[in-house]
């Protein structure tokens, strides 16, 4: 069998439906195998789009999500996605083209060294050297790539080699890695530690991220968290893992989050973190981070424990074997749930003082966060939103109450503009039942607007809100309260004419600047059948708070 | 109860364990023998703004492993950290960070040092007392080796210096485990 069918074989061997991608001289002969294949494949209109959508798929579904490219330029265009699913931890195979074997590093047409460039950011990399391997590392990429920490995953592939005839006979088992044993069960010992100390909190605070959800332990936390009445708060990552309107939620934690969350964090005598990793969105200030606080760490990357915070108890193992036992050794202890009334006493205050809000207009204005509002209602809070980067998606994060895992997909370590339209295409190809959104900031859509082609010519009714202030809002936040209103090239101007630019590539052009109109066009758009783009004109200069200014502590957040 | 956990635990008795230790550490990794494996671990060190202090790359028993003998100074970095880093590569068997009581480390050296006729009687009495051998002569230059642990080749450099380097090189230590009794 050529070597390339014989990839096409071992990813439908791994269960792969989809694949994101785009041909070029060096992938020709996967290309040509993908024409028989029994693959669909999504024709991206750049590879970043189809890297970005590989992930929207896999953060969608939890299944790996697969983009193809060809040598040089295609697979240097794949790197913002790797690195972006690196930050993230999002199961992901990249299959690049190389030159032909003989050409390599003689700076051949379209060469690059892809495995070299990608070194960083990757889970792991394998370059084929012999097209024998080609089955093997797919087997072995694929394991790698969604168990343990979830990560990206990229298989380098020399034209000549993927023309090559080998026997091909599908991979059986998990592959033989002797380095790679990734941790699944935690210490009991320490998970008994963990509940006793639990048990001894009076101002316990349970801070979780997008490992619960990796884990697939959601329903795992809720049963945990019942155990007692445990305040919850959720990272940027984790939104979903818990739902957002419960008794217990404190609001997602960290810069933009609440003051009630980011108040607890600062007051609790015990944080116990479960598939979070610390990050500085999170803490602010490191040195003035909790300072009253022990910290359990529950993580699957013993790397994570004790990287930024020193771990008290530390915790190695899948969220989704350590919970179910913490909530068995936790209850087993009887502890006495009234020892956390003081705590809720002050939480609630802190909830009654310092609740969500914005002052919303008196006219027709559409203000950021009654988008989001009327984004919520309009989807009956049942859609899949992704979203790009910037204020918009800290505003979706406070305002669009998730309530299910998977529900929420944005780009939260890298911080990728243009992630939201290609991973609601991911999203939606995956899901073809749910209503998939992609909330989009107008300096971000532009970024990545060639993707409304794919959408368009694949039939993928995805929906695009487009919260258009004309302004890459963050960056123009930031220069107004921290650069002394020195706005330096963040305002978009006139261009483009978005239902025009919508229409073009053969999508539905909405718009609306009128908020009594809103709920109605997003009705409009969401019961259309094909894709639409909804622009809305908000508030140009509305800045989102609260906050925590880069390297102040949390107790210090303004607006 | 429970062997090993105590019945109960007080917040205020819990502590972190401490990230710098303070003293050198000799890290030995077994890691395959593929392409790459180098650079990925070199790429770690230089993304995780760790520094290593000497790097030793050699064959083991098994012709499908290599050894990678890493010093570093756990005063300055966290080793616990750079540990688990390396552990995330996939083509890294197994990490030892090596207790110094229960190790041998060796590194070799050679260094070329000008040798006047002087001077040269007092040279060879140095390399006799560091137990090194005399490997090259000039007639202004004498080339010696010496092999010992990395604080012998440091005291030997420092000795040696004063009569004027001309050039040295050193492989970076090395190390195994001492056997235990019945091994």
């Amino acid at each position: 069998m050529r070597a390339a069918d014989a990839l096409c074989e071992a990813l439908k061997g791994e269960g792969v439906e989809h694949v994101f991608g785009i041909p070029g001289g060096a992938n020709l002969p996967t290309y040509d195998a993908l024409y028989d294949a029994e693959l669909i494949h999504i024709q991206a209109r750049h590879e970043q789009g189809a890297g970005h959508a590989a992930e929207g798929y896999a953060k969608a579904s939890g299944r790996v999500g697969v983009a193809f490219a060809t040598s040089g330029p295609g697979a240097t265009n794949l790197v913002t996605a790797i690195a972006d699913a690196m930050m993230d931890s999002v199961p992901t195979v990249f299959i690049t083209g190389q030159v032909r074997t003989e050409l390599i590093g003689t700076d051949g047409f379209q060469e690059a060294d892809v495995t070299g460039i990608t070194l960083p950011i990757v889970k792991h990399s394998f370059l084929v050297t012999d097209p024998r391997q080609i089955p093997e590392y797919i087997h072995e990429a694929f394991h790698i790539a969604s168990t343990g920490r979830p990560g990206p995953v990229l298989v380098d592939v020399p034209q000549d080699l993927s023309r090559a005839d080998i026997e091909y006979e599908p991979a059986e088992g998990p592959p033989d890695l002797p380095g790679y044993k990734p941790p699944t069960e935690g210490n009991i010992k320490q998970i008994r530690i963990a509940a006793k100390a639990l048990a001894n909190a009076r101002r316990p605070v349970i801070y979780a991220g997008g490992g619960v959800i990796n884990a697939g332990a959601s329903q795992e936390l809720i049963d945990f968290v019942a155990s007692d009445k445990l305040p919850v708060t959720l990272t940027v990552m984790g939104l979903g893992a818990f739902p957002a309107p419960h008794d217990q939620w404190l609001g997602m934690l960290g810069m933009h989050g609440t003051r009630t969350a980011n108040y607890a964090m600062d007051n609790a005598d015990l944080i116990l973190a479960v598939g979070a990793r610390f990050d500085d969105r999170i803490t602010g200030k490191l040195s003035e981070f909790a300072p009253r606080a022990k910290f359990v760490h529950i993580d699957i990357d013993p790397a994570e424990i004790s990287k930024n915070v020193p771990a008290h108890i530390p915790i190695v193992g899948d969220a989704r074997d350590v919970l179910p036992k913490l909530t068995r050794e936790y209850r087993a202890l009887k502890a006495d749930g009234s020892r956390l009334d003081d705590w809720w006493r002050q939480i609630r205050a802190w909830q009654d003082e310092h609740p969500l809000g914005y002052e919303d207009s008196t006219d027709s204005e559409i203000k950021p966060q009654f988008m989001i509002e009327a984004m919520y209602e309009a989807t009956e809070g049942e859609a899949i939103i992704t979203s790009d980067v910037g204020q918009h998606q800290m505003w979706a994060a406070q305002y669009y109450h998730f309530s299910r895992p998977r529900q929420w997909i944005n780009s939260g370590g890298l911080g990728t503009m243009g992630f939201g339209l290609p991973a609601a295409i991911g999203a939606k190809v995956a899901r073809p039942d749910d209503a998939v959104v992609c909330l989009a900031g107008d300096g971000s859509l532009v970024m990545v607007c060639q993707e409304l082609a794919t959408a368009a010519v694949h039939e993928i009714p995805v929906k695009v809100f487009l919260m258009n202030n004309g302004y890459m809002g963050m960056v123009r936040q930031w220069q107004e309260l921290f650069w002394e209103g020195r706005y330096s090239a963040v305002e978009m101007g006139p261009s483009p004419d978005w239902v025009k630019l919508a229409e073009a590539f053969g999508w539905t052009g909405l718009r609306c600047d009128d908020k009594r109109e809103l709920k109605d066009s997003m009705r409009a758009a969401l019961d259309s059948d094909g894709p639409v783009l909804l622009d809305v004109h908000v508030s140009k200069t509305e800045n989102c708070y609260p906050m925590i200014p880069a390297g102040a502590a949390a107790r210090d957040m303004v607006g | 109860m429970e062997a090993g956990t105590p019945d109960v635990v007080k917040l205020e008795d819990l502590e972190a364990s401490r990230a710098l230790t303070g003293r050198k550490h000799i890290l030995s990794l077994t890691v395959e023998n593929k392409p790459g494996v180098l650079a990925r671990i070199a790429g770690l060190f230089s993304r995780r703004g760790f520094n290593i202090d000497t790097l030793a790359v050699g064959p083991t028993e098994d012709p499908d492993v290599s050894r990678i003998t890493l010093t570093l100074d756990g005063a300055v970095h966290p080793i616990d950290q750079v540990t688990k880093q390396l552990h995330k590569l996939v083509n890294v068997i197994k990490i030892r960070d090596m207790e110094p009581d229960q190790t041998i480390s060796r590194e070799m050296a050679l260094f070329r040092v000008q040798a006047a006729v002087e001077s040269r009687a007092e040279i060879m009495q140095f390399a006799e007392i560091f137990r090194a051998k005399i490997v090259d002569v000039s007639r202004r230059s004498l080339t010696i080796e010496v092999t010992g642990t990395q604080d012998k080749v440091d005291a030997f450099e420092r000795m040696i210096r004063a009569h004027g380097l001309i050039e040295m090189a050193r492989t970076g230590e090395v190390a195994i485990g001492r056997s235990r009794p019945g091994q």
